[in-house]
């Protein structure tokens, strides 16, 4: 049986976790708490290979956790998350294998500040794919001429604007060749003329056909590039629809709602 | 309430003259004035030229040891304060345990203890693993090695050998707790960002923790090192012909208490005085660049 020999011994529910050969993302029944704090509670998700899924929702409300746990930043108390037919939270998983393949972008940038913004994308490159400087080296330069900072390359990230910062942790994550980008609200840090700037190099990568999951509150990026939507709240997954299901027609008050409020 | 024209100028506000003086780094110049009354004794008093003269190469041997314990101390100290900082029980609870004994006990009782107590018990370890190498491993170069430990001797390891031991095992809980502090004040982003990329832990620690953690604790370090060079002083119970000791020995030999400690203060102020200088051009130069 494939199950079997995909997600190992012992998962819980694996019977009927049989994905759909072009999930790419599998998130089963994920409970997570902190302390008292309930973060997730009976979350599941799904993201077909190639689609730009949004998470929305309102702040504390879970959407953090739940992407954090795609990568396993975060481990859930309980349930399962596969990801590109590997499943993330059993015991054999080496997890370092599986980040390599899955980029990540913060609120924050967490660009590494003593290194120059050629090194902030060779680094990885080098020490976990085992590419030589020189081949590194000229991914990181088409792939800072690609975000539109190829000037910056020596510079260090003390020196780079916000939006600056954020093109060169997208640059850093996709050095990696990863299948999937996760962005984690990577415009809420931004100056409003920032936020374009970013918005465009991440529209261009779903254009290209990158599999990614952004947390994030701009409605115009949902519009424009979002196959589906997700709306969480208290930790669970309240809706989950189409943009335009989502935009026209929502089925939940609560998404209503907040919707209502954040497109004043 | 007239409003202040262009053609009225600010009055030059004048700066009391007693004001600026209280500002002057008095304390300063009373040291350099100290410093120099003792460098025109040791220039022109045969008594202090002779103390002088006898205790200065105690100062070669104090910043020899203090040297070499302090980098031993911080190899120690920065596999310690890993420790601290790790999730794994074992070593998170060793390097804890380490820490909170060698913190609590005074520097003069542990230097006496690593000199009599530890070599020794340290040295007999080596002997009996010789003696098991010798006897079921013996072959090829383990011979050789084994032969070596079988014939240590706690006579053969000198007072001093003992003291740097002693000040670097000592010392190196305190390196951990300042490496420790260095690592955690790390944003908590660095290593997700380095882990989100697929490296292991040991790689973020390596190349993205680390390398921003030591550049903090450079300053504190300093300060560290110049802490050890004052605490070296202790190894004179150890009759190491260091400054202290050999302090003692010219008072002795001279019965000229004044001249010989006013001396050996002296040369112990220099060393503190121009290190805690470099200390504080590092210190600034960190500020200016974060």
């Amino acid at each position: 049986m494939k199950s079997n020999t995909v997600y190992g011994e012992g998962s819980p529910g694996v019977a009927e976790l049989v994905p759909r050969d072009d999930d790419i993302i599998v998130i089963e029944h994920a409970y997570k708490s902190f302390g008292k704090t309930q973060a997730l509670v009976d979350a599941s998700l799904r993201v077909k290979r190639g689609e730009v899924c949004l998470i929305f929702g309102p702040s504390g409300g879970g959407k953090s956790t739940l992407l954090r746990c795609i990568n396993r930043l975060e481990n859930p108390d309980s349930g399962t998350i596969i990801v590109d037919g590997i499943p993330v939270t059993g015991d054999k998983c080496n997890i370092d294998l599986v980040r390599a393949e899955v980029g990540m972008v913060f609120q924050l940038f967490n660009l590494f500040p003593h290194l120059t913004v050629l090194r902030n994308v060779t680094i990885a490159q080098e020490k976990v794919r085992g590419r030589s400087n020189k081949e590194a080296e000229r991914i990181a330069r088409e792939l800072l001429e690609r975000v539109g900072i190829p000037e910056k390359a020596d510079a260090y990230p003390g020196q780079l604007s916000g939006g600056q910062k954020q093109r060169v942790a997208i640059a850093r994550a996709l050095a990696m060749n990863p299948k999937i980008m996760l962005f984690d609200e990577p415009t809420s840090a931004l100056d409003a003329e920032m936020i374009k700037e970013v918005l465009d190099v991440m529209l261009d990568l779903a254009k290209e056909g990158m599999t990614m999951v952004v947390v994030s509150h701009e409605m115009g990026f949902a519009k424009a590039a979002a196959d589906c939507m997700v709306f969480i709240d208290g930790g669970r997954v309240i809706e989950e629809g189409t943009p335009e299901e989502i935009f026209s027609n929502p089925k939940e008050d609560r998404t209503k709602l907040f919707l209502s409020q954040i497109l004043e | 309430m007239a409003v202040a024209t262009e053609t009225e100028k600010p009055r030059p506000k004048l700066i009391p003259w007693t004001e600026k003086l209280a500002a002057l780094p008095w304390w300063a110049l009373l040291i350099l004035l100290g410093g120099v009354l003792i460098v025109y004794f040791i220039y022109t008093s045969p008594t202090y030229q002779d103390a002088f003269s006898f205790l200065i190469s105690g100062v070669r041997l104090t910043i020899l040891v203090s040297l070499a314990s302090f980098v031993l101390s911080l190899v120690l100290g920065l596999i310690l304060g890993m420790g601290r900082v790790s999730k794994n029980v074992v070593s998170y609870t060793i390097s804890s345990l380490y820490v909170e004994v060698v913190r609590g006990i005074p520097m003069l009782v542990l230097l006496i203890y690593f000199a009599y107590v530890v070599t020794p018990i340290g040295l007999q370890f080596a002997n009996a693993l010789g003696a098991f190498i010798l006897q079921n491993l013996a072959f090829g170069p383990l011979i050789r090695l084994a032969e070596y430990l079988v014939n240590l001797n706690i006579q053969g390891v000198d007072m001093m050998v003992r003291a740097i031991i002693g000040l670097a095992f000592a010392y190196a809980a305190f390196e951990a707790e300042v490496f420790r502090a260095g690592i955690q004040s790390i944003e908590r982003g660095q290593m997700e960002a380095a882990r989100s990329l697929g490296m292991s832990y040991v790689q973020g620690m390596r190349y993205i923790i680390l390398p921003q953690a030591i550049r903090r604790v450079l300053p504190p370090l300093g300060n560290d090192f110049i802490a050890i060079l004052k605490d070296s002083s202790l190894i004179s119970v150890l009759a190491v012909r260091e400054l202290t000791h050999l302090g003692k020995l010219n008072r002795a030999r001279t019965f000229r208490t004044f001249e010989t400690w006013n001396t050996v203060a002296f040369l112990y102020l220099i060393l503190t005085l121009s290190l805690s200088v470099l200390v504080k051009i590092m210190e600034r130069r960190m500020s200016f660049e974060e």
